[in-house]
C-alpha cells in the first residue's frame, strides 16, 4: 500500500511544500533502508527481488522530492519495466528455491562483511560529517531549471556527446553478448530436445 | 526544514553499505547482483541530490550512464547465470570452483 | 496545517478518479457483453434493469459477496498483494490524462512518461500473480504476459517518442495544444493527419497498445483455450474482481493515450465550432477506439506465441525505428 501512496504523491506533489518533502523524504528513507535490508535478508530470491523493486521505487521517489522528475520515471521505466522483470523471470525459469544451508559454513564470510562495511561507513560517515558546513551551506540556484527534459536533452547531445555514444555502444555490446550467450545452433538444439 | 543534502549523502551510504554486506555474505549470484543495483542505486541517489543542490543537471546525466551500464551489466550476467545453471544445476558462486587451481 | 490540507487535496482527487474508473468498468463491461451479442447476432444480457444495463451491477455484487478462495499451496502475502498493485498501477494512469481544458488530475511536466512509468508496473503485478498462485497455467500466463508486455514496450515508446518530437514537450496539455486546430486546418493538425510518418506511428501505438492490455489477437497470456484464464487462473471473488476492473481501466487509458496523442485530446474536430469540443468530444472519441478494439476481440483470431513474438522483433520494432527517422527528416525539412 506504501506503492499506492507514492504513485498518488507523484504527480501532485508540489515543489514548495516543505513540510510534505520533509515527511516523505524520512518515509521514503526509511522505506529505502528497510527494503534493502530484506533483499539481503530474505532466502527465497523471489522476495529478495521483490524487496528490490520496493527499494527502487523509493529511490524514484527520493528523486521525486529532490525535483529530478525526468530521472524518476526513466528510474522507474528501466528498473520496475525492465531489469526487475528480467530478475523475476530469470529466477522463474531456473525455478530458484530457498537457498540451502550453505551459509552456515560461511560465518567466517559474516563476520568479514561486516566487518568490511561498518569500517566503509565509518570512513564515509566521518567524511560527511567532517564537510558538513562546506557542503551544505551554499543550495545554488542558477537562473535555469535543473533536470527539466529540455536540459537534459541538451546537455546529453552536447557536452556529453561522447559518453552517450558510448553507452550506447555498450548497450549494443551487451546484445550482441546475451545474443551469443543464450543462442542456441540448431544441431545442439535437436541434441537436447532427443536428450529430455 | 528542507531535508538536507547531508540526509540523502547519510542515506546513500547506508544503503551501499547495505550493498556491500550483500555481496559479501550472500551466495546466491542472483541475490549477489540486487546487491550490487543497490549499490549503483545509492551512487544514483548521491548524484541526484548533488545535482539538485548545486544547480547543475550534468549529476542527473550520470544517472542515465550508470542506468545504461547497470541493464546491460544485468542482461549479460543474467544470461551468463542461465548458461552456468544449464551446466551446474547451481547458482551459488561457491559451488563453481572448476578453475580453481 | 500545509501538510494536512495538501494530503486531502490528493486524497479528493484520487477518490474521484477511483469513482469514475469504477463507473467506466462497469459500463465498459456492459458495453463489451452488448457488441459481442451483436456481433454473434445474439441479443445479449436484458433481464436485469432496462435492456440489462444493470447487468454488470449484479454481476459485481456477485462477485463480492462470492467466498474468497485462497488456494493452500499459493504464496498468500504475495497472492493477496498481486491484484491491487496491478488495480494501482492501471489506474494510476488516470492522474495525467488529460480530459477537457482543466480536467487534469496532475499536469506534470514529464506526463507521457510518466504514463508509461506507471503502466510498466503492471508486469510486475502479473508475474507475482501469476508465480504466488502456484499453479502451471498461472505461471505460464504470467510468462507470457511479462514477455508480450516488455517486448511491445518498445515499439510503444517508439510512437510515442515520433509524437514528443513534433510536439518538443512531454506534457500531456502541450500535446493537446498542439492539435488544437482540429481535423482540416493547415496548421496544428491532429498529430494522426500531421504527416505520413505519424500516420504510421499512430497504428504502430494502437497494435503495440492492444498487445500491451492482452487484448485480442494479443490475448496469449490468458487465452482460454489453452491456458484456462492465464494468469489469474487462481483468482476469485474480489480479487478476480480487481483483474477485470484493471483490464477495463487498462483498455479505456490506452484510447485515451491514443486520442491525446494523436486524435487532438479534448480540443474540437473543426476549428471555430464549438461541437464536439472539449469533454463530449473526448469520451466520443475515445469511445470509438474502444469500440474498435473489442470488434477486433470478436473478429479476429488469436496468434501463436512464436508469430507474437517475431510480429514486433522483426515487424513492429524496425518499422518504428525507420517511422521514427523518417519523422525526425520530416521535420527537419518542412519545419
Amino acid at each position: 500500500m506504501f506503492g499506492a501512496i507514492l504513485w498518488f504523491a507523484f504527480p501532485i506533489n508540489k515543489p514548495g511544500d516543505t513540510l510534505l518533502q520533509n515527511a516523505l523524504f524520512f518515509v521514503l528513507g526509511g522505506v529505502v533502508v528497510i527494503s534493502a535490508l530484506c533483499v539481503i535478508y530474505f532466502r527465497n530470491p523471489i522476495y529478495s527481488a521483490l524487496a528490490l523493486v520496493t527499494a527502487l521505487f523509493a529511490v524514484a521517489g527520493l528523486f521525486i522530492i529532490l525535483e529530478a522528475y525526468f530521472v524518476a520515471a526513466v528510474q522507474v521505466i528501466v528498473y520496475a519495466g525492465a531489469i526487475m522483470v528480467l530478475f523475476l523471470f530469470v529466477i522463474m525459469l531456473l525455478n530458484l528455491g530457498d537457498e540451502e544451508s550453505l551459509e552456515d559454513r560461511l560465518s567466517w564470510a559474516k563476520r568479514v562483511a561486516v566487518v568490511i562495511a561498518s569500517l566503509f561507513f565509518a570512513e564515509v560517515f566521518y567524511i560527511t560529517i567532517k564537510l558538513v558546513g562546506s557542503v551544505n551551506a551554499p543550495k545554488v540556484t542558477s537562473g535555469q531549471p535543473v533536470g527539466d527534459p529540455k536540459t537534459i536533452g541538451e546537455l546529453l547531445f552536447t557536452k556529453f556527446l561522447l559518453p552517450f555514444e558510448v553507452a550506447s555502444l555498450i548497450l549494443l555490446a551487451a546484445l550482441i553478448g546475451v545474443i551469443t550467450l543464450v543462442h542456441r545452433r540448431s544441431d545442439e538444439r535437436s541434441h537436447t530436445s532427443s536428450d529430455t | 526544514m528542507h531535508p538536507s543534502l547531508t540526509h540523502y549523502i547519510g542515506l546513500s551510504v547506508i544503503l551501499f553499505c547495505i550493498g556491500i554486506v550483500g555481496v559479501l555474505v550472500r551466495r546466491n549470484a542472483i541475490v549477489i547482483f540486487m546487491s550490487i543495483e543497490l549499490m549503483l542505486n545509492a551512487a544514483n541517489l548521491a548524484f541526484v541530490a548533488f545535482s539538485t543542490h548545486l544547480g547543475d543537471t550534468s549529476g542527473q546525466i550520470f544517472v542515465f550512464f550508470v542506468m545504461a551500464v547497470a541493464a546491460a551489466e544485468v542482461a549479460i550476467g543474467l544470461a551468463i547465470l542461465v548458461n552456468v545453471f544449464n551446466i551446474r544445476r547451481s547458482i551459488h558462486v561457491d559451488e563453481i570452483d572448476s578453475m580453481k587451481g | 496545517m500545509e501538510l494536512l490540507s495538501s494530503l486531502i487535496f490528493m486524497l479528493v482527487i484520487a477518490a474521484a478518479l477511483l469513482g469514475f474508473v469504477m463507473l467506466l468498468a462497469l459500463i465498459l463491461v456492459l458495453a463489451e457483453r452488448k457488441v459481442s451479442a451483436y456481433m454473434q447476432d445474439r441479443v445479449g444480457p436484458r433481464r436485469v434493469g432496462p435492456f440489462g444495463s444493470l447487468q454488470t451491477i449484479a454481476d459485481a455484487i456477485k462477485l463480492l459477496l462470492k467466498e474468497d478462495i485462497i488456494s493452500l499451496q499459493a504464496d498468500r502475502k504475495l497472492f493477496i498483494l498481486a491484484p491491487y498493485l496491478v488495480f494501482v498501477s492501471s489506474f494510476a494512469v488516470f492522474a495525467a490524462i488529460p480530459f477537457g481544458r482543466n480536467l487534469i488530475a496532475s499536469d506534470i511536466n514529464i506526463g507521457i512518461l510518466y504514463i508509461m512509468a506507471i503502466s510498466s508496473v503492471v508486469v510486475l503485478g502479473i508475474i507475482m500473480a501469476g508465480w504466488a498462485s502456484n499453479s502451471k497455467w498461472a505461471l505460464l500466463g504470467a510468462m507470457r504476459s511479462a514477455a508480450q508486455m516488455v517486448s511491445y514496450e518498445i515499439p510503444l515508446a517508439l510512437s510515442i517518442l515520433s509524437v514528443i518530437m513534433l510536439v518538443g514537450s512531454l506534457r500531456m496539455q502541450d500535446i493537446v495544444g498542439a492539435q488544437s486546430g482540429g481535423l482540416f486546418s493547415a496548421q496544428n493538425r491532429w498529430i494522426l493527419l500531421d504527416n505520413p510518418f505519424t500516420f504510421l506511428a499512430f497504428f504502430i501505438y494502437f497494435i503495440s497498445a492492444l498487445s500491451e492490455v492482452n487484448r485480442t489477437p494479443f490475448d496469449l497470456p490468458e487465452a482460454e483455450s489453452e491456458l484456462v484464464a492465464g494468469f489469474h487462473t487462481e483468482y476469485s471473488g474480489m480479487r478476480f474482481a480487481l483483474f477485470f476492473l484493471a483490464e477495463y481501466a487498462n483498455m479505456f487509458a490506452v484510447s485515451a493515450i491514443a486520442v491525446t496523442l494523436f486524435l487532438g485530446g479534448w480540443s474540437g474536430i473543426l476549428p471555430g465550432y464549438t461541437f464536439l469540443n472539449g469533454v463530449p468530444g473526448f469520451v466520443i472519441k475515445v469511445s470509438v477506439l474502444v469500440f474498435v478494439i473489442m470488434w477486433l476481440r470478436w473478429t479476429l483470431p488469436r496468434l501463436r506465441v512464436d508469430q507474437l513474438m517475431s510480429v514486433c522483433w522483426k515487424y513492429l520494432i524496425p518499422i518504428a525505428f525507420f517511422n521514427l527517422i523518417g519523422v525526425g527528416v520530416w521535420i527537419l525539412i518542412f519545419d
